[in-house]
């Protein structure tokens, strides 16, 4: 059995094999995709055919992917690049998304963390500026899944833009750029397998958009610096061993039954929601999510008490506030997500550890009761 | 031993290009390996620890790029590279302060990412002062002092020149931005590892450098930002408020774990590889001088890092040459615009005419250049000058005492 079980892969995912061996080569082989001798060419060779497993991951043409350093920055390239100055966003996003813009205004989602249709048709409709709309396809703390198609359908009829940020979901679920009929769509790779540092914003042929990074032509003049080439090899790599997507919801679901039958009072939240197979945000009633966290920690267990971002600070959730969650509950939620290589052990050793922390407090409590 | 000889196989062409890119030192590499592998955590997860070993390697390499340049840890950033430290630098100081003053000067032979984030403040409305270098490449400090006023808000000079090599005055510089009371920022992607860099000593108050420059992975690169007098800037990639706020995104740890070591390797071995390159350096020139007449170096020659020359080869098509050095890989100037057929900016500046700037080679040396890959090269160049020469009309004009410049051509 491996020393830990890592149950965090929504904060990062460990490096699949066939990355890192593709990497490997790349970091050896050196070059800069920009010089024209067999050396740079080279280069430039690992970085096309990338750019080739990407497109065909999310269903877009090569052309339509610009490699950038990462999620974050995708995510401000296209809230920035697309010109527009009114921006929608939900109120679940990613800060990368709700700080992008200044005054952006924000989509309310439902008590199960779903962006709201009505208040957007309601919000586009308030004022004929042509707007961006962004909402993202899975959310990092929960794995909601947002109508994305809906949203499309909605921002088209207003004349609105569509960005969706796809960090989360691309790998794990089908993302399909043209299917969703999206302008921009955030890709990061190190949520699927692939290296961190690199990420990619996969802009629709015909959608507007304006780099302000200043420097190279890089990119098709899209995103200036020298390119990341082991990264986006590394990219590429993951990209094409995620096509089949991740085939864990049943280890997920079973973990989510254990769990609630050790504690009936237990919530998942977005449980009524179409979710990720691979996210859980689950409350265990009473404990606060960092003695959770600790507790695992000690266990040999790796989750986290919500986005790794802030996980390091104590805040509670902006996600579960949005969705109305009381701050008494949200402090006890913790978030565990599989990944490439869960297995069932992973899985087992979460719910003993779980189990054993929560008795541990259950008795303890008793014991104070008795006491008093 | 040369590591890099066991890297290289025997077909492929010598690499010349240093300044384009480094190959990755393969102490560097293995560096990076445990964080592609098993401590593959993300360094901002505080709750397990897989965050904190990755956390661990960001912040060693964090001292180990501070450490070369004269810097306190907490003042150095993480970005994606050269390009992003620079319009982060430029335009997040110009934008921070641009209620108070909105003048920015700069060089004209600088990168061109910087000129173009400079441009890109002039359309918002920002005054821009394009100093000219003199013939050898360097600044002029009377003519720097001169441009300085009260509204400058940074003076941004690059520390190397990407194509050229030459060293600017950073010292004299960083004296009269401290003087006149501006910020100064270096970019020093070309600089920072092989000249000795010191923020205080220097008085820079920014500093942008590149990992894939000094033998460290692409994708990664630093800004040093001053904390003592406090420079601020808006950033330009928000989010999660990473790297205090200037710099949101994952830190992609191997990354930066490369990086630092890159930094280390470079400031441990700088001394040495310096005299080394050096001695590379004269032995190609002196091996071009003996066997080449009517051969030119571009841009100052003492104040030049030793692993870079740009020679002019009168009477030969730079693109000419450069298809015929097969076993060799140079190239005509800066690798962003190397597909482009555009003389160099940078040689123009210099005062270089057209036709002597389109014979241009840019030859990089570094850490895995040898003696026998200089000769080679030497070899290679002189073989393929002198057939070039011999089919150039040009050439057999000049030799036979024709100034070349006296002739009219017909329009065409």
């Amino acid at each position: 059995m491996a020393a830990f079980a890592y149950l965090d892969h929504n904060a990062t995912s460990p490096l699949r094999p066939a990355a890192f061996d593709v990497m490997v080569e790349a970091l050896r082989a050196g070059g800069n995709p920009s010089s024209v001798h067999r050396s740079g060419r080279a280069a430039r060779g690992r970085v096309d055919g990338a750019r080739r497993q990407v497109a065909a991951l999310v269903g877009a043409l090569p052309a339509e992917i610009v490699f950038a350093s990462g999620g974050t920055e995708a995510n401000n390239m296209a809230i920035g690049g697309s010109g527009r100055k009114r921006v929608l966003v939900s109120s679940v996003e990613h800060d990368s998304v709700l700080k992008a813009a200044a005054n952006v205004e924000v989509i309310p989602v439902d008590a199960e963390g779903v962006v709201n249709l009505g208040a957007l048709e309601q919000m586009l409709a308030l004022s004929g500026e042509p707007a961006l709309v962004s909402v993202m396809f899975a959310n990092n703390e929960t794995g909601v899944l947002q109508p994305i198609a809906d949203v499309v359908r909605l921002a088209r009829q207003a004349g609105a833009l569509v960005h969706c940020d796809a960090v989360q979901a691309a790998g794990k679920v089908r993302v399909d750029l043209h299917g969703l009929g999206v302008d921009y769509l955030s890709l990061s790779a190190h949520k699927l397998g692939g290296p961190t540092g690199i990420g990619a914003l996969a802009i629709r042929s015909g959608a507007p958009f304006a780099s302000d990074r200043r420097g190279g032509g890089q990119e098709s003049n899209r995103r200036a610096g020298t390119e990341n080439v082991a990264g986006i090899a590394g990219f590429g790599a993951a990209a094409d061993a995620s096509r089949e997507g991740l085939m864990v919801e049943g280890l997920r679901d079973r973990m989510e039954r254990s769990l609630l039958a050790i504690a009936p009072d237990a919530r998942v939240f977005g449980a009524g929601a179409r979710r990720l197979g691979n996210t859980s945000c689950i409350s265990m009633p009473d404990v606060r999510a960092e003695t959770q966290v600790m507790a695992l920690d000690l266990a040999g267990i790796c989750v986290s008490a919500g986005a790794a971002c802030s996980s390091g600070k104590v805040h509670r959730s902006a996600v579960l506030a949005a969705m109305g969650v009381e701050d008494a509950v949200a402090e006890t939620a913790i978030r565990i997500s599989c990944g490439w290589n869960t297995d069932s052990d992973d899985i087992e050793r979460l719910i003993a550890a779980w189990r054993d922390l929560y008795i541990r407090v259950v008795q303890s409590d008793i014991r104070q009761a008795r006491a008093a | 031993m040369n590591v890099f000889t066991q890297i290289r196989r025997n077909d492929q062409p010598i690499y010349l290009d240093y300044q384009a890119t480094t190959p990755m030192d393969p102490r560097v590499l293995e560096a990076m390996m445990p964080y592609f592998t098993y401590k593959f955590g993300n360094p901002h997860s505080r709750s397990h620890s897989y965050g904190w070993e990755a956390e661990e390697g960001v912040e060693k390499a964090r001292g180990q790029v501070a450490k070369l340049i004269g810097a306190d840890e907490k003042e150095v950033i993480f970005t994606s590279g050269a390009t992003e430290s620079n319009n982060l630098a430029i335009r997040g100081v110009a934008e921070f302060y641009k209620d108070r003053r909105n003048h920015i000067v700069t060089t004209v032979t600088e990168h061109k990412c910087v000129l173009d984030t400079c441009r890109h403040l002039e359309q918002q409305g920002f005054d821009v002062t394009y100093l000219p270098v003199q013939k050898n490449g360097l600044v002029d400090l009377e003519a720097l002092r001169a441009a300085v006023t009260d509204k400058t808000v940074v003076v941004s000079i690059m520390a190397v020149n990407n194509e050229i090599g030459v060293i600017q005055p950073l010292a004299e510089i960083g004296k009269i931005c401290r003087e006149k009371k501006t910020f100064f920022h270096t970019d020093a992607a070309q600089a920072a590892g092989k000249i000795p860099l010191d923020v205080e000593a220097m008085n820079i108050d920014l500093m942008s450098i590149s990992g894939h420059k000094i033998y460290g992975p692409k994708g990664i690169g630093a800004l040093y930002v001053r904390r003592k007098p406090r420079v601020r800037l808006v950033p330009l990639i928000v989010g999660g408020g990473q790297e205090r706020g200037f710099r949101s995104g994952t830190l992609p740890t191997p990354l930066c774990v490369g990086i630092g070591e890159a930094a280390e390797i470079a400031m441990k071995e700088m001394d040495a590889e310096s005299k080394r390159l050096t001695k590379l350096q004269a032995r190609m020139l002196k091996g071009l001088n003996d066997k080449l007449t009517d051969i030119h170096v571009n841009g100052d020659l003492e104040h030049r890092i030793p692993g870079n020359l740009n020679i002019g080869f009168a009477y030969v098509e730079g693109e000419s040459l450069m298809m015929g050095i097969k076993g060799l890989s140079v190239s005509s100037g800066s690798a962003c615009t190397s597909a482009s057929l555009e003389p160099s900016y940078v040689l123009r500046a210099l005062g270089v005419e057209e036709d002597m700037a389109h014979t241009s080679l840019r030859i990089g040396l570094g850490r895995f250049t040898t003696e026998q890959e200089v000769d080679t090269a030497v070899d290679e160049l002189v073989r393929h000058v002198n057939k070039l020469r011999a089919m150039s009309p040009l050439w057999e004009m000049a030799q036979e005492g024709i100034d070349i410049k006296s002739i009219e051509w017909a329009a065409h």
